[in-house]
């Protein structure tokens, strides 16, 4: 099962990993791993599990271009973020890294702490008292991306952009 | 007709677009600096397997976020990223000293109208100062970017904010940007562009206050028609009559009081009157939001003949050498320095919290910067407000947060 994790609206990428803790600073980008929410949210890094997920309000991502903030998630195994609306180029850093985003506001059904098992392909929260949460799948040229683990597999494999097909 | 952003979109995409159409676009220009050079630099070579970029001469490189090196690691990595600019034979390296990358592009003429700039940095927004359709972008795309010369985008609809009238006493460009940010909110132009109209009357420098501040609404673009320019490019976007926009918002330049962003969020915005007694530690000048000339100008004007309250730092950090060298030649820097304020280096200051000014925790900043996100500039426990160049001088004066009309002379020649 993986673990849910509960954060209000107007998370900023400050926020996931302040400027001060950026790869620039550090010698060895591996130490990202550590530094996720680690003022915001200090007990996240130490407890969060591979396929763990973020379940936020809206404008999730928001502020610095910093591909860092997603890579830090990435780092330790997030399975995927659900928010109502992400900011622009998180999602597109998220994107490019391979996190699934679902856009979908589960702030209200969802608490802290719950324990719910994630279907990417069915686009499906089931959780651990057998309720079962419908995400709006996502277009297929995320999916692709998602499914190739990221921006730079995808044009290794395609050769193209997302998007392109039918133009 | 089309909007700016499909102008210029349409351009690059050597097809005629529509907002939400989906498109691959040629980049006149890439944008990369230190703070994310390193990284781009490995995903362009080890991961895409690129050897060279795909245009030395359509993409620059500037050292303007850790500048000069904070640290062994910093100073490494910024050697390291000026062997690669010799190495792929890039001519435009921007080094320590010669500012933020945004207004350096432009006082370069790099920057042009009309033209689809990528910015490693989110407020590479900033190029549509001079009707470029700016953006920023993650390290993958940036490399992607560099290695094919192409990204892909969405167009984006378009929300208009239109000024009326001109500026009152002691109220500015940053006044009108955070009063957009007060109205759409920090999430109210996601996926969209921002046009500014009505604005003509600023310089290029004051626009980009407004260019900047469009990514704090989440916009893709922010974009002021290069109306009255002496800058050229591949294309002059212009103002249609007829085009489409998502959403209008007015905004009467006269009514406007001096605004503040209050800590922790740009959008958390009040008329400086309805705050009470606040008092600052640290006035710091700069960024590439307001640390241009005319915002050294203008805290001057303020600060001439007068000295800092007793306890308050004040640190002016440029946003140019260009900016430095004419608040040089005209006595603007002389009168900063006799008020008792210090000056950095040209670049970004502590505006990413990484040097030059990070705060301590309790501490309180006014800041004329574009973020007052909790821990932003050090401390997670010091806390941003964000305000105008003449809010930060008068600031200064008192140490408490200060509507700068009550501090300024009235003559004339005194601009906002």
């Amino acid at each position: 099962m993986a673990r849910v994790w509960l954060f209000g609206p107007d998370v900023n990428t400050d926020q996931i990993v302040p400027g001060r803790y950026a790869p620039y600073m550090l010698k060895d980008e591996s130490e990202l791993r550590r530094y996720p929410f680690i003022e915001h949210r200090p007990d996240f890094a130490p407890n969060v599990r591979p396929g763990d997920i973020i379940v936020a309000g809206k404008n999730f991502g928001c502020g610095s271009s910093r591909e860092y903030a997603p890579l830090a998630l990435r780092m330790v195994g997030i399975g995927a973020i659900i928010a109502p609306l992400f900011a622009r180029i998180f999602f597109r850093n998220a994107l490019n890294l391979g996190i699934p985003c679902f856009t979908a506001d589960l702030t209200k059904e969802l608490a802290d702490g719950d324990e719910v098992e994630l279907d990417l392909e069915q686009s499906r929260i089931t959780t651990a008292d057998g309720r079962v949460i419908h995400l709006p799948p996502p277009p297929l040229f995320l999916r692709e991306v998602w499914a190739a683990g990221g921006i730079v597999p995808f044009y290794r494999q395609y050769g193209r952009f997302p998007g392109e097909v039918g133009q | 007709m089309p909007t700016m952003s499909e102008q210029i979109l349409s351009r690059v995409a050597g097809r005629p677009v529509r907002a939400g159409d989906v498109v691959t676009a040629s980049v006149d220009l890439v944008m990369v600096h230190d703070s994310l050079a390193p990284g781009i630099i490995r995903i362009l070579h080890n991961e895409l397997g690129a050897e060279r970029v795909w245009d030395p001469q359509r993409v620059a490189v500037v050292i303007d976020h850790v500048a000069p090196a904070a640290s062994v690691q910093t100073a490494e990595k910024q050697q390291e990223v000026r062997r690669w600019v010799r190495a792929q034979g890039i001519p435009n390296l921007f080094d320590v000293g010669r500012g933020i990358s945004h207004p350096v592009l432009v006082e370069e003429g790099l920057a042009q109208p009309g033209m689809l700039i990528l910015g490693s940095d989110s407020h590479s927004t900033a190029y549509g100062c001079i009707g470029a359709f700016g953006t920023g972008m993650g390290s993958t795309d940036i490399a992607l970017a560099l290695a094919t010369g192409k990204t892909w985008l969405r167009v984006p609809e378009t929300i208009v904010v239109r000024a009326h009238g001109t500026f009152g006493f002691g109220v500015g460009p940053k006044d009108l940007a955070l009063r957009a940010a007060r109205i759409l909110r920090a999430d109210g132009a996601t996926y969209a562009a921002i046009e500014w109209h009505g604005v003509e009357h600023l310089s290029v420098m004051e626009r980009m206050t407004l260019a900047t501040l469009s990514i704090e609404m989440g916009a893709k673009a922010g974009i002021v028609p290069p109306t009255g320019l002496s800058v050229t490019g591949p294309l002059v976007p212009t103002v249609d009559a007829d085009a489409q926009y998502q959403k209008v918002v007015d905004i009467d330049l006269s009514q406007l009081e001096p605004q503040v962003s209050a800590p922790h969020y740009v959008d958390n915005v009040v008329d400086l009157s309805e705050l009470g007694h606040v008092a600052v530690d640290v006035v710091y000048l700069g960024t590439c939001t307001n640390g241009h000339y005319e915002d050294m100008a203008v805290a001057a004007q303020i600060l001439a003949g007068r000295r800092l309250a007793p306890g308050v730092r004040m640190i002016v950090v440029p946003a140019s050498a260009q900016a430095l060298q004419r608040a040089a030649a005209d006595g603007t820097l002389a009168t900063l320095l006799a008020a008792g304020a210090t000056i950095g280096t040209p670049g970004c200051g502590a505006c990413i919290g990484r040097h030059m000014g990070v705060l301590a925790p309790g501490e309180v900043c006014v800041f004329t910067g574009n973020r007052n996100f909790r821990g932003r500039m050090g401390s997670p426990e010091a806390q941003i407000y964000l305000v105008s160049p003449a809010v930060a001088a008068a600031t200064a004066l008192t140490g408490y947060l200060t509507d700068p009309r009550t501090v300024m002379d009235r003559s004339p020649a005194v601009a906002h």
